[in-house]
């Protein structure tokens, strides 16, 4: 044992260090997806979080440099029952290992995931600390009581780009428009997927104004995906407030939720979050079900939206809470789900191509 | 979209015998869509050659019919008991062939009978070469490379764009001149001339060989609203080149990233979709080139198959009842899950653990037969299990073939703590690693005893090194083991009851008994905990008692 892991509640689990070595807090949250772990742990939105991999074995393909999400990992912790001694692959560049030490992120191996999941299902997410320094339970306990977490807890600043910059790893694909995307920890496959439909992708800092946003005369905004709480975000709300009527607004995960306060309504949050690649979303027009990537704490109420103006157009089947909503008049629109996917299915794609149309 | 009401009486076609190549899966897949069909209303009629099987107990079916599954003989049931449907796509191969044939014979026709879950034109599609070949380039997947010769000059022009190995094909060969690969051009040279010599068209079908690529499936569902899930994703620990019925294969994929596995699964929808399975299961064979990660596809199985059986068994999601619910017109969001009963059939099982299937041979029993596998398929049967880590599902797997072997034992070395390696023995090792063979799984474990490494064993035998190493970690616990024996520490014991090893194995490592062992783990507390298949990865709560056993560490 040279690990540990102790939820706020009391729970500990022992078991053996990869990569990095410290101590790190966070609300320990579950993740199903079966593949994609380097996405995972390069989405900005888990600032704030240490993540458990239910599937056991993790790290067998190695890390490379393409499926990086962000320019550098945000997660607070890695949990896996397994993780690989090798590398098996011909797009690997180095281990999870090597990885994970490089970039300062403490992990656990050798422990029941399982039970852990179970334990995150009943009495939901929670604050833990993971130390591979301290193996003194009840300092441990009292660390991470001290703690105070994330709900109202703005994690948005720590993760945006300090300054605007232009996309360009999709060098050549043209520029017959131009988005601009309001970093609040976006994940690289939103900007890819603009760039591979012909935009010209401007990436700002989450504080920027709408009146800044404005004067670059953007075909259409969109509002990324990040960590924590929207409540804690109220500037960036402001700023999409001022967009609101001024220009085409696609709002994804958090953006979601920011573009629901923004309109007036109201988010909760909810029990252990919805973590994983393979949640049913039907879309309500269609009836057609999505298999969709997701990550999120938080939730849009939409009844506290005014239904006259707003309406529901996505629905997750599992649990039946807003997945994707649009303004009846205004060309404005927002899911909760991922449709950048990776990791994740392909499956709603399409939106992006929607977003274009509205231009 | 509610069940369909044009539709009151279906026949479905059973399983048929139990041969090599095809055990009882489709008993178990035919069972379920009866008992299905029977309970949403509707008028089962079975026929099955098989007495020896579940499906033909009395209560499965509303009329049994006990008789050759040949088309004249379906056709004369069909007559008689003038069914509405005939669901065709579970009851394996033969059932598809006897399909196509009443189709063909115009029996189908004649009695207003529809096919449901696969139509004829779907059906044909899947299984003609050039019409899959067609159908996949239509929409933008690579099949292997082929081009067809007439004379030596435009063979070796074929097999220069093409690149060695290449498989050689014959057409319309007497007697059934089988294929060849040739590596290199001299090879080839001989190939080719004796390969247009047997052709008696002088026709021969030069095709880019994707032995030792690796080997993927995906089991993918489709319902008549257009939604397609896939349930299950299955590598093989054997590269290509033997069969998949003879392969160990494991669930789920371990060695592609998300990117790659996503681009597979875009695949296998498109396929579903373009073939034209309207309602059920399909089963899709990927290779892909270890090197260059080229993917190709291999074959689409547009009916319930092997695979499904143990995709459901995998998942804990079953496909055989799902997919006789689509047939006959329920969508996959109106189904429920069995086992989370809140949420819905429309999703993607997400498992916890890993799950590891093992062909069993009989050649014992077969002294004539060459014990080489090969693309036919040998094995009369097959062992599943599940573990925490492919280590320990591994070793669960060895035991339950019930060959006398408790985990991965050595076939060469009775004493692993005295291994003394000849020459001799170590040509063995190679032989058996370089030709596939039943017992390859055990000398591959022989070769890291006798100090070989990952590299090399990846050499002969093309295995992804990620499966190597994990066997390689096995043989060096039991280092470890036979290092301290007799003596033994917890944390070895707990360590080696966690990669899977037994009891009886770890006894015969020490000196110990068998009882010796389960003091010792009794003593420090070292217990197996039960854990749930249950489609979901622990998200939500179960309600069927489906468990698996394993030594993960519990929490204090």
């Amino acid at each position: 044992m040279n690990a540990i892991l102790v939820l706020e509640d009391g729970m500990v689990f022992k078991g053996k260090r990869f990569g990095a070595s410290g101590e790190r807090f966070g609300e320990v949250v579950f993740n199903t997806s079966m593949t994609g772990y380097q996405e995972i742990v390069t989405d900005p939105s888990y600032k704030g979080q240490i993540i458990t991999m239910t599937y056991t074995l993790i790290g067998n393909y190695g890390v490379n440099r393409d499926d990086t999400e962000s320019r550098r990992p945000f997660v607070e912790g890695f949990v896996a029952k397994e993780f690989s001694a090798i590398s098996s692959s011909w797009r690997s560049e180095t281990s999870l290992d090597k990885y994970c030490a490089e970039n300062n992120i403490v992990s656990i191996e050798g422990i029941d995931t399982r039970a852990l999941t179970l334990h995150i299902r009943e009495a939901g997410a929670m604050k833990a600390v993971l130390s591979t320094v301290d193996f003194d339970v009840n300092s441990l306990l009292r660390k991470v009581r001290a703690f105070p977490g994330l709900v109202g807890a703005d994690l948005v600043k720590e993760v945006t780009s300090p300054k605007k910059y232009v996309w360009e790893e999709e060098k050549g694909r043209g520029s017959r428009y131009s988005v601009v995307v309001v970093d609040c920890g976006v994940k690289f496959n939103i900007l890819r997927e603009l760039a591979k439909r012909n935009c010209r992708v401007v990436v700002v800092p989450a504080q920027t104004t709408a009146q800044e946003i404005l004067k670059m005369k953007p075909d259409g905004v969109l509002l990324s995906n990040g960590p924590g709480d929207p409540a804690a975000v109220g500037y960036v709300v402001e700023t999409v407030q001022n967009l609101i009527g001024k220009v085409p607004i696609f709002g994804i995960c958090l953006g979601h939720q920011m573009l629901g306060l923004a309109m007036g309504g109201k988010t909760f949050k909810l029990k252990f979050g919805h973590h994983g690649a393979n949640h049913p979303v039907k879309d309500v027009h269609t009836g057609r079900v999505l298999i969709t990537a997701q990550n999120h704490g938080f939730c849009v109420d939409i009844d506290t939206l005014n239904k006259k103006e707003i309406e529901l157009t996505h629905e997750n089947l599992n649990d039946h809470t807003a997945e994707g909503m649009r303004h009846k008049k205004l060309p404005i629109f927002s899911v909760q789900f991922h449709p950048e996917a990776s990791p994740g299915p392909h499956d709603a794609e399409y939106l992006f191509d929607e977003f274009i149309d509205m231009f | 979209m509610p069940k369909r009401t044009d539709i009151k009486k279906i026949l479905i076609i059973g399983s048929g015998p139990i041969v090599i190549g095809q055990a009882c899966e489709f008993d178990y897949s035919g069972t379920q869509a009866c008992k299905v069909l029977k309970q949403e209303g509707y008028y089962v009629i079975l026929v099955n050659s098989n007495p020896a099987t579940i499906m033909t107990d009395p209560q499965t079916a509303d009329r049994t019919y006990i008789e050759p599954i040949t088309p004249e003989i379906v056709a004369k049931i069909i007559e008689r008991e003038r069914p509405d449907a005939l669901l065709p796509t579970l009851g394996g191969q033969t059932a598809l062939n006897t399909a196509v044939a009443l189709a063909e014979m115009g029996v189908l026709k004649k009695y207003n009978v529809k096919t449901i879950g696969a139509d004829i034109k779907s059906i044909k599609k899947a299984e003609d070469r050039r019409l899959f070949k067609e159908a996949m380039k239509k929409i933008g997947l690579e099949v292997p490379k082929s081009d067809k010769a007439y004379s030596l000059k435009q063979a070796h022009a074929v097999a220069e764009k093409i690149g060695f190995p290449v498989i050689i094909r014959p057409s319309f060969t007497l007697g059934g001149t089988g294929g060849s690969v040739a590596y290199n051009i001299e090879e080839f040279k001989e190939l080719a001339k004796f390969g247009l010599e047997s052709s008696m068209i002088t026709e021969i079908l030069i095709e880019e060989s994707v032995i030792g690529w690796k080997e993927f499936e995906l089991e993918v569902m489709r319902d008549g609203k257009d939604n397609v899930v896939i349930i299950c994703s299955i590598e093989n620990f054997d590269p290509m080149g033997v069969h998949t019925g003879d392969s160990i294969t494991v669930a789920p994929v371990q060695t592609l990233t998300d990117k790659e596995y996503q681009i597979m699964r875009d695949a296998s929808i498109a396929c579903i979709r373009e073939i034209g399975v309207d309602t059920g299961g399909s089963n899709i064979q990927f290779a892909v080139n270890p090197e260059t990660g080229r993917m190709v596809v291999i074959e689409m199985n547009p009916r319930v198959s092997r695979s499904s059986a143990l995709a459901s068994k995998a998942t804990g999601f079953p496909i055989a009842k799902i997919a006789a619910k689509l047939a006959v017109g329920f969508t996959l969001d109106e189904i429920p899950n069995d086992i989370t009963r809140e949420t819905p059939a429309c999703f993607e099982p997400a498992i916890d653990y890993c799950v590891v299937k093992i062909p069993r041979f009989t050649f014992e029993k077969f002294p004539q037969a060459d014990p080489t596998l090969t693309v036919s398929m040998k094995s009369v049967g097959e062992v599943m299990s599940i573990g925490r880590t492919f280590k320990e599902a591994l070793q669960k797997a060895v035991r339950s073939l019930e060959i006398k072997k408790y985990g991965l034992e050595s076939m060469l070395f009775p004493d692993p703590g005295a291994v003394s390696v000849s020459q001799e023995t170590l040509d063995l090792i190679y032989s058996k690693l370089r030709i596939p063979n039943a017992e390859r799984f055990f000398y591959i474990g022989d070769a890291f005893r006798a100090g070989m490494t990952v590299e090399a064993v990846h050499g002969l035998t093309k295995i992804d090194r990620w499966f190597l190493h994990n066997i390689l970690e096995i043989i060096e616990l039991e280092k470890v083991i036979v290092l301290n024996k007799p003596n033994f520490t917890r944390d070895v014991l707990l360590k080696s009851k966690e990669f899977g090893f037994s009891d009886v194995q770890l006894a015969k490592l020490t000196g110990l008994r068998e009882e010796d062992i389960s003091s010792l783990r009794v003593k420090w507390g070292i217990k197996p905990s039960f854990k749930i298949v249950d489609t979901c990865a622990a998200e939500f709560k179960a309600h069927t008692p489906y468990y698996y056993s394993s030594y993960d560490q519990s929490i204090s």
